[in-house]
């Protein structure tokens, strides 16, 4: 999905995080706290930040790249306004989780990782969120679903839209 | 008396409502002008996350299963104001429906022992005085007053604790270790990263008891010599980190960490780290270069964090639960501890139950407990009545677990033996529905999602071996793909740099080992008994179709004809067995064959 992020709207939340980065700057192993800030404050991690990010520490952007790809967490675009998030733990997975996806696929023609290009839609498979016996569970814009089979999908989402 | 009511808020209940029923009870509570009469709290994980969200009433030790906020005035009004018990909402024995008003005589907890959950489900985890109020904290003073640092590793030693984060390593030999090194500074580490898909008791006991852990770490800096420790956990469990941040907080306002602990020298400080979803980082040493804020790869081991671990300083690392653990040792005694368990397991394990099994959630048992015990005494059988097929444990790491060994009293080494792992404690059971090539293909996707790429074995080698799985489960493999499977995973096992790959291919061998016959269906008759693997199966519309034509419509492959008010057909050869039409049609006329 294209997105198009302008920092000069958001001037003041990025006042903010520039603080907050000089605050940690001299603190070991600041660029995970810095990454963790921005994905909370922004959802994903903007190109912009990574640049900020390596102006106030003091470190080259490939090495910013080198941590943020390594961890399943960050994410470079933002999630769709609908955001579903389907537990593919164990526990969920022997339930049929996988079959779930497959029919988020069916619906909204996106695959698990992928928002779609409205930016309406996205989902995300996560491992375990810890309601092992309401599995297999589904999140929609943090809402918890348990039990859900994938003839609900449809039933589920007609509540968003 | 005044009732106290305690309202489950682990993450099992909290997703299906428990904290509205809190709000819900409080404001009930001033509504009848009960606040001299009885009050209510949240605590941490019961357990019995398949019943929830559970309240329980004392002082009568009252157990409710399955409450929605509707029901809190009921509670109310017939527990709390006329002292009778509200009969719909009590467990039920299942077959004779005979209601069971008290925890302690619900089968799911009569042959459970509680010790690294002794406090989760009664204390309120966000009050340290209630902690305290359970014997908290004495441990601490006891082993700053009263204990050398060579007298409380000895205790550790004796009660034979060994690690319950997977390998089960000796707890007080690894204090031991870091204690002899030499160094002017030293840390402390608590691994609550548990990325282990279906494993969820180290959060819980963040999430129920997170001063227990507090407390141990504590402990373990006195004994090896640190300052600073830190609680490695991930960002994706909220829950835990507000709780555990919280009593961090209260812990440092009455003295139980910064300076001049307790009025004694000693100085510890406690901090978190957060984890941003990255299996290997549960690997210690992955573990420490993610701390220092670096890509999560493991290194080669030795040297052991032990001799240099964080900053390249010796470091302890243990898991939550062995923290949780430490605590009542140092209270009760090692003997008290070591009384319970097999001659080389000692204590108890927790296990996250899950999967097909009655009685879903979290259970701590004496080791050497039989998997029949936890899975048809304490878990109540499998669901639906159907066959049990086999049970999974230790994760990625292990394996399944068939019925002719249910019988095997389980601790470290037994599991082992039986080509599985204890792992961190997940337990997944399956049933005949459930297909093992799908299984150790899930296994293996997950790790090769997780695989940091440092090393080939790992990085290639799980890829070669997810693709024959693949292949398999596609109706494509020869037998030669099936003794590559083999060939392969040996070497991968043997070659890998960190235990991520050196245990990858344990599920596909362990489901070789004992389900080849099903592993030989897909290769040589290109069936799949569960009716899992999708490319070996069918849809097919039986005469329960009343024409509606949903199906034909929804159909991304345009194959599916048939007139309207009649029977529809799918030709098979065009299908992509995506599925669509099977959850479409609103009769359930489409089955999988
Ligand atoms: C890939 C991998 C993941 C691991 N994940 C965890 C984990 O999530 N939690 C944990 O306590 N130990 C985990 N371990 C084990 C740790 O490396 C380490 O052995 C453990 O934290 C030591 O603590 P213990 O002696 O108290 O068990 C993992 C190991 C590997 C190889
Ligand atoms: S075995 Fe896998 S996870 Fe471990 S170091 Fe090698 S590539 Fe990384
Ligand atoms: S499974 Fe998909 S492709 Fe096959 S008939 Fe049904 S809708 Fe069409
Ligand atoms: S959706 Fe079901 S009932 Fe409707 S035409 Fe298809 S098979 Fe028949």
């Amino acid at each position: 999905m294209d997105y198009n992020y302008d920092i000069e709207q958001d001037m003041d939340k990025l006042r903010d995080y520039i603080d907050y980065l000089r605050i940690i700057k001299n603190e070991p192993g600041a660029v995970m706290p810095a990454l963790q800030r921005a994905q909370q404050d922004y959802g994903f991690i903007p190109e912009a930040i990574v640049d900020i990010i390596a102006l106030e520490l003091g470190i080259h952007t490939s090495e910013i790249y080198g941590v943020a790809t390594f961890y399943s967490q960050f994410r470079f675009e933002p999630k769709g306004e609908i955001d579903i998030a389907v537990c593919t733990g164990t526990a969920c997975y022997v339930k049929g989780a996988n079959d779930i996806l497959t029919e988020l696929t069916n619906l909204l023609g996106i695959k698990n990782g992928e928002t779609s290009k409205d930016g309406k839609y996205s989902i995300e498979g996560i491992r375990c969120i810890g309601a092992c016996g309401l599995a297999p569970v589904i999140k929609v814009n943090g809402d918890i679903y348990g039990n859900v089979s994938s003839k609900d999908i449809d039933k589920i989402l007609k509540k968003y839209r | 008396m005044k009732k106290e009511i305690l309202i489950c808020g682990g993450t099992g209940c909290t997703s299906s409502k428990s904290l509205e029923l809190l709000d819900e009870m409080k404001k009930l509570i001033v509504e009848y002008g009960l606040e001299e009469k009885c009050s209510a709290h949240i605590t941490g994980c019961l357990g019995f996350c398949e019943k929830g969200p559970i309240v329980k009433i004392f002082p009568k030790d009252t157990f409710y299963t399955k409450v929605q906020p509707e029901d809190a005035r009921e509670i109310i009004e017939t527990d709390i104001i006329k002292d009778e018990l509200v009969n719909r909402l009590l467990y039920k024995l299942p077959g004779t429906e005979e209601e069971i008003p008290s925890q302690d005589d619900i089968p799911f907890y009569k042959k459970q022992l509680r010790i690294a959950l002794r406090n989760c489900g009664i204390i309120n985890p966000e009050v340290i005085e209630e902690y305290i109020g359970y014997g908290g904290y004495l441990a601490l003073g006891k082993c700053l007053e009263e204990y050398s640092r060579e007298e409380v590793i000895d205790i550790i030693k004796d009660s034979g604790l060994r690690g319950r984060g997977g390998g089960g390593f000796p707890t007080g030999l690894k204090w031991e270790f870091t204690k002899n090194s030499e160094s002017d500074e030293k840390y402390v580490i608590c691994n609550a990263d548990e990325g282990d898909p279906g494993a969820f008791m180290d959060r819980s006991i963040l999430e129920g008891d997170p001063h227990s852990v507090i407390e141990a770490m504590a402990i373990a800096a006195y004994v090896i010599g640190a300052k600073q420790g830190y609680v490695y956990i991930r960002a994706e469990y909220p829950l835990a980190i507000e709780r555990l941040g919280k009593a961090i907080e209260q812990a440092r306002e009455i003295g139980i960490l910064g300076d001049n602990i307790l009025g004694t020298d000693f100085s510890f400080n406690l901090g978190m780290k957060f984890g941003a979803g990255a299996f290997v980082c549960g690997e210690e040493t992955a573990l420490i270069n993610s701390v220092e804020g670096q890509r999560g790869e493991p290194n080669p081991k030795p040297p052991f964090p032990s001799t240099s671990g964080l900053y390249g300083k010796p470091t302890l690392i243990n898991n939550v639960e062995t923290y949780a653990n430490i605590p009542v040792i140092i209270s009760k005694g090692a003997e008290w501890f070591n009384s319970v368990g097999t001659e080389k397991s000692k204590g108890t394990k927790v296990f996250a139950l899950a999967g097909k099994v009655n009685n879903i959630g979290l259970v701590e048992v004496p080791m050497g407990t039989t998997l029949r015990e936890i899975l048809y005494d304490i878990g109540g059988g499998i669901q639906k009545g159907r066959e049990f097929k086999a049970v999974q444990t230790g994760g990625p790491s292990g394996g399944c677990i068939t019925a002719e060994d249910l019988d095997t009293p389980i601790d470290y080494d037994s599991l082992v033996a039986k080509g599985s792992m204890m792992g961190s404690g997940g337990m997944i059971v399956m049933d005949e529905d459930n297909c093992m090539v799908d299984i150790a293909k899930f296994y293996l996707e997950f790790t090769l999602d997780e695989s940091c790429g440092k090393c080939t074995p790992c990085r290639i080698g799980n890829k070669r071996l997810y693709e024959i799985l693949c292949k398999i489960s596609d109706g494509k493999a020869t037998e030669e793909d099936l003794d590559n499977l083999e060939d392969l995973s040996n070497i991968i096992k043997d070659t890998s740099l960190c235990a991520l790959g050196q245990s990858a291919p344990n599920p596909v061998l362990s489901t070789i080992k004992s389900f080849r016959k099903e592993y030989e269906e897909h290769v040589l008759n290109h069936k799949c008994p569960a009716k899992i693997c999708t490319s070996l199966l069918e849809y097919k519309i039986t005469d329960d179709c009343i024409g509606c034509t949903k199906c034909a419509k929804i159909c991304p492959a345009k194959c599916i004809t048939g007139a309207v008010r009649e029977v529809h057909v799918i030709d098979n050869t065009k299908c992509i067995k995506c599925g669509a039409c099977f959850n479409g049609c609103p009769v359930h006329a489409i089955v999988k064959e």
